[in-house]
This record gives structure tokens, sequence and C-alpha cells, in this order.
């Protein structure tokens, strides 16, 4: 493991990208996601029908090609900026599609009398989506969530190859390639990486589950 | 992206079939393929008695780099590496339809040195200390050095030490490559460099403005530069020298000196290999066989 303990700042260094990637990419696909799954499930039929259409398109497209148009294709629309913030925004824009269907599945769990009830006290459409329902819903997705958002750590290693370099998947390229180690014991040590960040998430998710859990 | 390659390679193989018929080509065809020793003889136990024996040999080389390898779409590859491993086989009496070529990235070259997959592996292959350590070269058979290109109105990248000068400038090169490592002392700050796994997204970065400069070895820049329709430029003069090599096992010195002394023998083919491939670049000048490093 000798290629691992002598680029141990190449690895370090790459870590931090990927962990900025993923904390950037984490904080958009939870906001957006959430703000798309309202619109899927309001009452006003434009946004839902938007919504839909956002979930198709995101869902249904393969991350390397939404990540191609947006380096590639809104640099060609005279929208430059950098190749990082193409590729959290591609990002983004795939996994807002899994978190707002994780968040939908959580908001048609809450039982129907609830909303009801709710518009009946006369609250908002908002009033009675974030102070009734989401409260609810969230709890019952932190598990599907949790493994969209998880997906989404694993697929930033894609982020990498558009432009971004120096993640901890490219790391990997550099070191097999450019400088010649071993390819095996290299990757061991990217999978190591990653596994912080995913065993991390993994058991802090667990923490937020048993904390938000409600008896039924 | 790389379709453009493909059509180019396409046209010009279209081209050079044309010229040739034009030409009455008999003489060129017959020395575009190197001469096939007849019945060659090595001290048994080599490897080349072994491959001679055999009358195959597996080249590893790359698939996706214009000039030097690059599958066509009838699935052939071509290129300088392509056409040096040819000119090997010849003199161990193996035609070229007998060579099996195997898709080498550079990621894997030593790994199928190693392992023993391929029996040498041709492929852009730089010679360095580091590799040495797994693997030994021969050759080397040809002198890259990297340089950088930029859009045609650029004045203000005049060389590699423009990149220090202003930390806005970015720089486009290869995940893993060389080429994106030897820039990196000329940076004023990391950010600087952007990397993609081909260079022909490099290219389209450039074209879009999204990066300022690209770099790596001089003879892939110029293809692009050829291919851009005035639209790229390359600015400065080398300032990394890349030795190609012929990479083989580790320790094997009979077969290094072999292909050293191989390449030496056949300096009209060398030349034909170099002008029908990479040579066809426009500004690519036919190079001299570099001399050889000593076999270990």
């Amino acid at each position: 493991m000798e290629a691992v303990t002598e680029n141990l700042d190449a690895y370090v260094d790459g870590f931090l990208t990927s962990l900025s990637i993923i904390l950037w990419s984490l904080v958009g696909s939870l906001v957006l996601g959430l703000l798309i799954a309202a619109s899927r499930v309001s009452p006003v039929p434009p946004l839902r029908r938007f919504g839909l259409f956002w979930v198709t398109t995101f869902r249904n497209t393969p991350l390397t090609v939404v990540l191609v148009f947006c380096a590639f294709g809104l640099p060609e629309l005279g929208f430059n900026r950098s190749f990082f913030f193409f590729g959290v925004l591609g990002l983004v824009l795939y996994t807002s599609a899994f978190v707002c269907e994780a968040v939908r599945s959580g908001i048609n769990s809450v039982p129907a009398g609830q909303a009801e009830a709710a518009r009946s006290l006369g609250l908002t459409f908002s009033q009675c989506l974030g102070q009734v329902v989401l409260p609810q819903a969230l709890r019952t997705v932190v598990p599907p969530l949790g493994s969209v958002l998880i997906a989404m750590f694993k697929n930033s290693a894609v982020v990498g190859a558009f432009g971004v370099g120096g993640d901890l998947w490219s790391t990997g390229a550099t070191l097999t390639s450019a400088r010649g180690y071993e390819t095996l014991p290299v990757y061991i040590g990217v999978a190591i990486g990653y596994l912080i960040i995913t065993l991390t998430a993994g058991a802090l998710l667990q923490v937020l589950e048993r904390k938000v859990a409600i008896a039924r | 992206m790389h379709s453009r390659f493909t059509t180019l390679a396409a046209t010009l193989a279209v081209a050079s079939v044309f010229l040739a018929a034009c030409s009455g080509g008999e003489s060129e065809e017959a020395a575009a393929e190197p001469t096939v020793a007849e019945v060659p003889e090595f001290e048994a136990g080599t490897t080349m008695a072994e491959l001679a024996e055999q009358g195959t040999i597996t080249v590893g080389t790359k698939f996706d780099q214009p000039g030097f390898g690059l599958e066509n779409l009838e699935g052939d590859v071509e290129g300088f590496d392509v056409e040096i491993a040819k000119i090997i086989a010849a003199e161990l009496g193996i035609s070229p339809e007998k060579i099996k070529f195997v898709q080498t990235p550079s990621a894997i070259r030593e790994e199928v040195i190693e392992g023993g997959e391929v029996d040498m592996v041709v492929a852009t292959y730089t010679i360095n200390d580091k590799r040495r350590e797994r693997i030994s070269f021969a050759g080397p058979y040809y002198e890259a050095g990297q340089q950088i290109m930029v859009a045609a109105d650029n004045d203000e990248i005049t060389g590699p030490d423009s990149l220090k000068e202003n930390p806005d400038l970015t720089v486009c090169s290869v995940t893993g490559s060389t080429p994106a490592e030897q820039i990196k002392p000329y940076l004023a700050d990391p950010g600087q460099l952007t990397l993609f796994d081909e260079y022909s997204q490099c290219a389209d970065s450039l074209s879009n403005g999204q990066v300022d400069a690209v770099t790596t070895d001089n003879v892939i820049l110029l293809g692009f530069v050829s291919e851009s329709d005035g639209d790229f430029k390359l600015v400065g003069e080398q300032f990394t020298e890349e030795p190609y090599g012929v990479g083989i096992a580790k320790g094997d010195v009979a077969f290094c000196e072999f292909i050293n002394e191989t390449l030496a023998a056949n300096e009209e083919a060398y030349a034909e290999a170099w002008e029908s491939t990479a040579g066809q670049v426009e500004g690519a000048e036919t190079p001299e066989l570099p001399e050889p490093q000593p076999c270990s």
C-alpha cells in the first residue's frame, strides 16, 4: 500500500475536492428537490406539469449527458462559469429529480385527513405543506432519501471527469497513469476515501432516522 | 467528439488510397509495408526466438490517439505507434496481419506488460524512471515535447510562463497524463488546471472560451491546429522532453537491444511510417530517430 502512503497529500487534496463537490450538491439538490416536490403536489396545474416535466427530464437522462450539456452546452449559449460550478449544477439538476420523488412518496404517505384538517383550520397551501404535511412526510423519507443522497455522493466521481479534475477519482487516474503506480492499491485508496464519506453519511442518517422516528 | 477525428482519419485514408491509385502507387504500396524477414534466426530462449517461432505478436497500443494509434471504422488501428510495431514485427518474421493489437490506455500500460498479456507496448509511452521500476523501455523512437495551444486571436499567452503571471488564465489537459503533471510547476494556483478525459473536450472548451489554453505533446496539438481552420495556434517553445519508448518486460535486455537495432537499421521505413501517419499533419517535421538509451 505504499502507493497510498507515499501520496497521502494527493489523496487528501482529492478527498477535499470531492467533499466540497458533495456538500454543495447536497445543499443544492435538497433545496431544489423540495421545491420541485412542492410544485408536483401543489394545487396549481401549470406548476404540477412543470414538476412532472422536470422529473421526467432529469430522472430519465444519464448523468453524463446532463453534465455534457452543462459543461459544453451552457458556454455555447454564452454562459461562462467555472467547471466546478457546471459540475455541481449538473449533479444538482440530476439528483433533484430523485430527491423530489422520494419526498413526494413521503407526502403521499401522510393521510389525506391531515391536509384536510389543516385546510379546515384555514391554513394556506404553504402553511399546510410546511407545518403539517412536510414535517410528517420527511420522517418517512429518511431511508429512501438517504439512498438517493449516498448515490449522489458516489456520482460526484463522474463530475470530476468534466473539467473539475483533482477529485478523488481523478487522483486515482493521475497516480496510475502519470506517476505509474499500480492500479489496484491506488484504487483501494480511492475506495477508502469514498467509504469515509458514505459510511459517515450512513451513520448520520441512522441517527437521524432514530431521532425523527414516530411510533405509528 | 471522436467523430471529427474519425472523419478526418477516414478522409485521409480515402485521400491516400486515391493518391496512391493516381500515382500508380505500386512502389509506394510496397514501401509502405516493411519487408518481412524470411527466416530470421535468434538465439534459443530469447523473446525474439519465442515470438518468431510462434509467428504472432501481441502489441498494446492506444485506440484513441490521432496520428499514433487510432481505431478506424473497419476496426483496424492506424498510426505511428502501429507502424513502429509493424517494423519490429517484420524483423521477427511476423507479417502485419499476424500482429494482434490490444487497446492499452495509459492507466494499464504497466499492468499488461507485467501480466504478460502483451509482448510489447507502443502507446505514446514516455520513458521515465518511475515506470522503469516496473518495466523496461527500448528506444526512444520519438522525442515529443509539451507545448501550449491557444485561440488564434490570443496574444496574452506566449508560453507556459504566462500562466504564472496571470492567475486568471486557465489551461486544459487530460486526467492522468504526464503533461497535466508537468504543467503544474508553471501554475500560480492549482485551480488554473482544467482536466478532461479526452483532448477533444479540451479543444471544445478552448473554442467556446471556457479555457484559455490547452497543453500536451506538440504532435497531438498540431492535429487540433490543422483541423481548426485557423482558430487555434501553438505558442512558445517545447518546454519538456517526452521520449516515447517501447515498453517490454522488465529486464529483457536482449529484446530491448533487438528493438533498438531494428529501428536503427530501418531508417527509411521509419521515415515513411512517420510521413504516412502523424507526419500528415501540417507543420509536423519528419523526425530523426533519437539516440537509443542504454538497455537495462
